[in-house]
């Protein structure tokens, strides 16, 4: 299965190699300091800030920008939209890899992490939001891993396995979609329950609503960067089918992505309408939020349509990174810096460098199974028995 | 397609199944309305009673075998700065220098027993749970540590052990759920000297409360804290200084925690339900479309391929009857011209009898008939 490129002798001491070596040691590290000295040990986190990056980053972030996974087999095998079908493999990849590395994280956030299985197999706490999003962080999570394994199968050459799980395939599909729609909402819907320590401007009956639109236009932009970088450094293992599409894939998403964003600050503006919070606006907390509405919301969606327009896939792609950024800084806001926004500015948190040395080592260890995966198995490519199939 | 009917009917049955099996005390919009348990305990917290003398967290400590402080509990500087509970310390006193007034008020801060708690509606394991006598409880053992109760509590009560890596626990007052299991009052409202607290089931520490703001309207604020709070707490305050002043929150609003998610959660059966039908129509949809035009362009390619070969026959049909024409114009030309040259060589015949031969035109026109 190897490809001629990789005929040549592998060299170790790349400078990617050396760096990612360098970030997976201290990470190390970290990790023994974590679960023999406690959370306390690694962490800024206190009784009034329970939740740090870890959560803030690495669970909400994570799963945002997981989205490209739903949203691109949504477009490709719901709306049948076939020109999209270079960009299935990659995305549903990347939310494969993005929902491992959650539980990856959760198991370093949480004090136990030997216990995550008991709110699905042991005790289940029905009215509480996390439960609803931990059963679908499991539930998608294998449904992810099923929908990936047919790249596994074709490149194990297991012919009866990769039959049986192409039967099943639409079945995934709309599981995946189902699954993703809730747990995408039900992160937002956490925070419905602390309206007395969210900033009203972040908090809305509407949060649900909210982070499940973002997390479609972040889905679309996910997959316009990624292909960004992946064309840059795995440009070898593009094939010619990915590479004519994956135009037309940045183009049709922009556009796409362009609405949904107007419709989102659409919905924005009646979330502060419904609870009268015009007030805040005038404060540097409404500052701060029209930062994150116009400067990462309003303003990617006209540069979107503009790329768009001017057929400019150079600025498409750069929108979809600066859109990206949007959703972290709407994501981070809203668990970290609107939340306990009445408490003194010393009380407030700061991560520690060695929590944020943990999300750099977890997304490290995403980026070198993403290389690793993709430079073996067919994700890039079409393998040569499934030319259709991919 | 690539769905069955039966797989249809399967996943229906699914999204009803978690329905029923995940919702069913979800009320969001029914008139149904929890009062509490009946005779559940609670405490009264007369503000204006309290000297801040700590022996409330004395006796907190002793009773919960908790470790011992870092700074004596004699020691009230402890008080010049905010403080909060935490992993060892269940309650705590605060002071609030007012400045028209030469005396500090004191409180005391420490679960307030919510009659529908937001912690208990955050568990996702339910370590934590209601108990009947009032007392919100936490069971460790099942316990995973996310932490979102803290997160969820409007009151900033539960703390959690981040120093300890194998068995860290979320920490926080039980209302002392042993001792009054056994008869015993909480250790806190035991020990204090000024009977600023006050041990007795919720209805009758709201007649209390109302009783004593009745009998000294200018003493106290009239404001029972903890009466609707959150939906009401079974820890309940009165205060002669405005709660605001004293670190509570006034702006907290009168609603359960579990109604601010009830209806996101109520939402997820009908999202399971509605989006197998949506997304299995629009897949439908386009299915079929492609179907369609699919179809089409077969139609019009049969169409086409006919109209041509109906077009293909009439133009040979026409070039042979073109042919035949011509055919038959060439053969009268021929037979003609060979009856000319008969003609002028019977003629010269009858004027020169030498000059008598065959026409050697003729075989060359049969050539030309069966081209």
């Amino acid at each position: 299965m190897a490809h001629p490129t990789c005929q040549t002798k592998p060299v170790v001491f790349t400078p990617f190699n050396i760096i990612c070596g360098i970030i997976l040691l201290i990470g190390g590290v970290i990790t023994i300091l974590r679960f023999t000295k406690g959370i306390g040990a690694v962490t800024n986190l206190d009784d009034n800030n329970p939740w740090g990056i870890w959560i803030g980053f690495d669970l909400l972030c994570g799963v945002a920008l997981a989205a490209g996974g739903y949203v691109t087999c949504a477009t490709c095998y719901i709306f049948g939209l076939k020109k999209f079908r270079c960009a299935v493999r990659p995305a549903i990849l990347t939310a494969f890899l993005g929902y491992a590395l959650v539980v990856l994280a959760l198991h370093y956030d949480v004090g136990r992490p030997w216990r995550l299985p008991y709110p699905i197999f042991f005790s289940q706490g029905t009215s509480s939001i996390l439960f609803e999003v931990a059963l679908c962080v499991f539930l998608y999570l294998t449904v992810l891993f099923l929908e990936f394994s047919p790249a596994a199968f074709e490149w194990l050459n297991w012919k009866r396995a990769r039959y049986v799980i192409g039967k099943i395939s639409l079945v995934l599909v709309i599981f995946g979609i189902i699954l993703s729609t809730l747990h995408q909402s039900s992160l937002g819907a956490l925070f419905l329950i602390v309206p007395s320590k969210l900033h009203p401007l972040w908090h809305s009956g509407y949060l649900a609503v909210y982070f499940f639109i973002s997390s479609i236009f972040a889905g679309m932009s996910i997959v316009i960067f990624e292909h960004l970088v992946v064309d840059r450094f795995l440009h070898d293992k593009i094939d010619e089918e990915h590479d004519i599409e994956s135009r037309n894939v940045a183009l049709g998403f922009g556009k796409t992505a362009s609405f949904l964003m107007a419709g989102y600050l659409m919905i924005q503006v009646i979330g502060i309408a419904i609870d009268n919070d015009w007030k805040y606006l005038g404060t540097r907390w409404g500052l701060w939020y029209l930062i994150e509405m116009i400067g990462f919301v309003g303003l990617p969606a006209v540069v979107y349509a503009i790329g768009v327009r001017e057929r400019n896939l150079k600025l498409v792609q750069w929108t979809s990174f600066w859109t990206i950024l949007g959703i972290i800084l709407n994501r981070l806001n809203i668990s970290l810096v609107a939340f306990n926004w009445q408490l003194p500015l010393g009380q407030k948190y700061f991560p520690s460098w060695m929590e944020v040395m943990t999300t750099v080592f977890i997304i490290t260890i995403g980026v070198v199974f993403f290389k690793v995966i993709a430079t073996r198995m067919p994700i890039l490519h079409a393998h040569p028995d499934y030319p259709d199939d991919h | 397609m690539g769905i069955t009917r039966r797989q249809f009917f399967g996943w229906m049955g699914a999204a009803i199944g978690s329905q029923v099996s995940l919702h069913k005390d979800a009320n969001a919009a029914s008139n149904k309305h929890f009062t509490g348990y009946p005779g559940s305990m609670g405490v009264l917290h007369d503000i204006s009673q309290c000297i801040g003398c700590r022996k409330c967290e004395t006796a907190c400590n002793k009773v919960n075998s908790l470790l011992p402080p870092e700074r004596p509990f004699d020691d009230l500087s402890v008080m010049d700065q905010k403080r909060r509970p935490h992993a060892n310390t269940y309650t705590i006193v605060n002071r609030f220098d007012q400045p028209d007034r030469q005396l500090p008020v004191f409180v005391k801060k420490q679960c307030n027993h919510c009659k529908e708690p937001a912690c208990v509606s955050a568990c996702f394991v339910k370590a934590l749970k209601k108990s009947k006598t009032g007392a919100v409880v936490y069971d460790d053992s099942l316990c995973v540590g996310c932490r979102y109760c803290m997160i969820a509590c409007p009151f900033d009560i539960p703390a959690y052990e981040y120093d300890n890596p194998f068995t860290p626990e979320v920490t926080k007052c039980t209302l002392c759920q042993p001792r009054i299991l056994n008869g015993q009052l909480p250790g806190c409202v035991e020990i204090c000297p000024k009977e600023a607290l006050t041990f007795g089931t919720r209805d009758e520490l709201i007649q209390i409360a109302r009783q004593r703001i009745k009998n000294y309207p200018d003493r106290y604020v009239n404001h029972i804290y903890g009466e609707h709070e959150m939906g009401g707490c079974n820890w309940l305050y009165i205060s002669n200084t405005p709660f605001a002043d004293l670190g509570m929150r006034e702006d907290l609003g009168i609603t359960p925690a579990p109604q601010l998610t009830s209806g996101a959660l109520a939402a997820v059966p009908v999202v399971v339900s509605l989006w197998v039908v949506f997304i299995t129509g629009i897949h439908a949809i386009s299915k079929r479309k492609e179907q369609m035009a699919a179809d089409e362009k077969q139609a019009d390619v049969g169409r086409v391929l006919k109209s041509e070969q109906a077009r293909l026959t009439e133009t040979v049909a026409k070039l042979k009857e073109k042919a035949k024409e011509e055919k038959e114009a060439a053969v009268k030309r021929e037979v003609k011209k060979a009856l000319d040259e008969a003609a002028k060589q019977a003629r010269k015949t009858v004027s020169d009898p030498k000059a008598l031969k065959t026409p050697s035109e003729t075989p060359h026109t049969e050539n030309q008939e069966s081209e």
